[in-house]
């Protein structure tokens, strides 16, 4: 039971740090581009553990690509530019965000289709609904019609 | 109208089908990552011999004028289905002639010494990428990776992972008979 508690009050107080892969070596002494490194490496995927950006990857690759960063910003380049730097070795998969063109409108397009698709169906299925309860008034001959079989139906009921 | 309509849930569970049959062949690997190399001119990198090794170190210019294409292996000691890989590679340079260009990554020479002088070494030349760099510029994920290059430095193909167990080395064998087919037309 002790140890139980004492493992989660371990763990509870390393939980916080556990998404800190950036290790202090890598960082950078100015605090402006220290931030705009950890910004561009927010919006690159470690391609070797599918979903998860470089900032928060423990993976070897993705220090590489932390220190390339780094490197590129002290060199001058702008955000934009170490990411084209990098799209151009690892292609668009290297981005968290793929960007718009011809090969991805169906991922980017697919849920707003699928969203108009569903309000079309919806919307059609509803006012088909509509239409049959707002049931046209009855006209004087199906008006008798009706009163002529209540009555009937008094007399050969018991 | 109504007849649409009522098509509608067989047309999406087709759609959805086919989507997940698609993604659930076991045939495709959700984690390739298609290069973005293949048909571009090989990436600048310039990397010196690995020390006692005795073979020359490996830049893009060795890559540019070759008579035909060359096969360059990412590998390092210390990983284990290179070991594996290394023979299918002595093989193909003993059998098929091939030539072996090699990026030692992230290895650190002695290891990668002892490693060669154990195994043999089917490479004619071999660069030390110590930092990775090298690595990134060819977009590689990790080792083993090997890349087929033509003649003139146009990278046409590259293969993640081991090339060991009979498809892996079908498919490698039938990439480089097609790069040497187009590299010597009519021959």
């Amino acid at each position: 039971m002790m140890r139980r508690m004492i493992l989660t009050v371990v763990l509870l107080a390393v939980l916080p740090f556990a998404a800190l892969a950036v290790e202090p070596d890598e960082m950078l002494s100015d605090p402006a581009l220290e931030a705009r490194a950890r910004e561009v490496s927010k919006e690159l995927r470690c391609v070797v553990c599918q979903n998860q950006d470089i900032d928060s990857s423990n993976a070897g690759v993705a220090r590489d690509l932390r220190i390339l960063v780094r490197e590129r910003l002290i060199a001058g380049d702008t955000n934009e530019a170490v990411l084209t730097y990098i799209r151009a070795r690892y292609g668009d998969y290297v981005l968290m965000k793929p960007p718009f063109k011809p090969e991805t409108y169906v991922l980017w397009l697919a849920p707003i289709a699928l969203i108009l698709i569903g309000a079309g169906v919806v919307f059609v299925v509803l006012s088909n609904g509509n239409r049959r309860r707002i049931a046209a008034p009855l006209s004087a001959k199906e008006e008798q019609e009706v009163t002529d079989l209540l009555a009937q139906n008094d007399r050969t009921l018991p | 109208m109504k007849r649409a309509l009522a098509a509608l849930p067989i047309l999406t569970a087709l759609v959805l089908g086919a989507f997940f049959l698609w993604g659930l062949n076991p045939d495709r690997d959700p984690a390739a990552i298609p290069s973005v190399l293949i048909a571009q001119p090989a990436p600048a990198f310039d990397l010196p011999a690995v020390d006692g090794v005795g073979v020359p170190g490996l830049a893009r210019s060795n890559l540019t004028d070759n008579p035909e294409p060359v096969v360059i292996n990412v590998f390092a000691s210390w990983c284990v289905p290179c070991r594996a890989e290394h023979a299918v590679l002595t093989r193909m340079v003993e059998r098929d002639g091939i030539t072996l260009f090699g990026i030692n990554y992230k290895d650190k020479p002695e290891d990668a010494r002892v490693w060669l002088e154990k195994l043999g070494n089917p490479y004619r030349r071999i660069g030390s990428d110590l930092d990775g760099r090298a690595g990134i510029e060819w977009g590689t994920s990790g080792v083993p990776e090997t890349f087929i290059v033509a003649g003139d430095g146009t990278v046409l193909f590259r293969y993640v992972g081991p090339i060991v167990g009979a498809e892996a080395e079908q498919k490698f064998a039938l990439a480089l008979a097609q790069a040497r087919a187009t590299e010597r037309p009519g021959s």
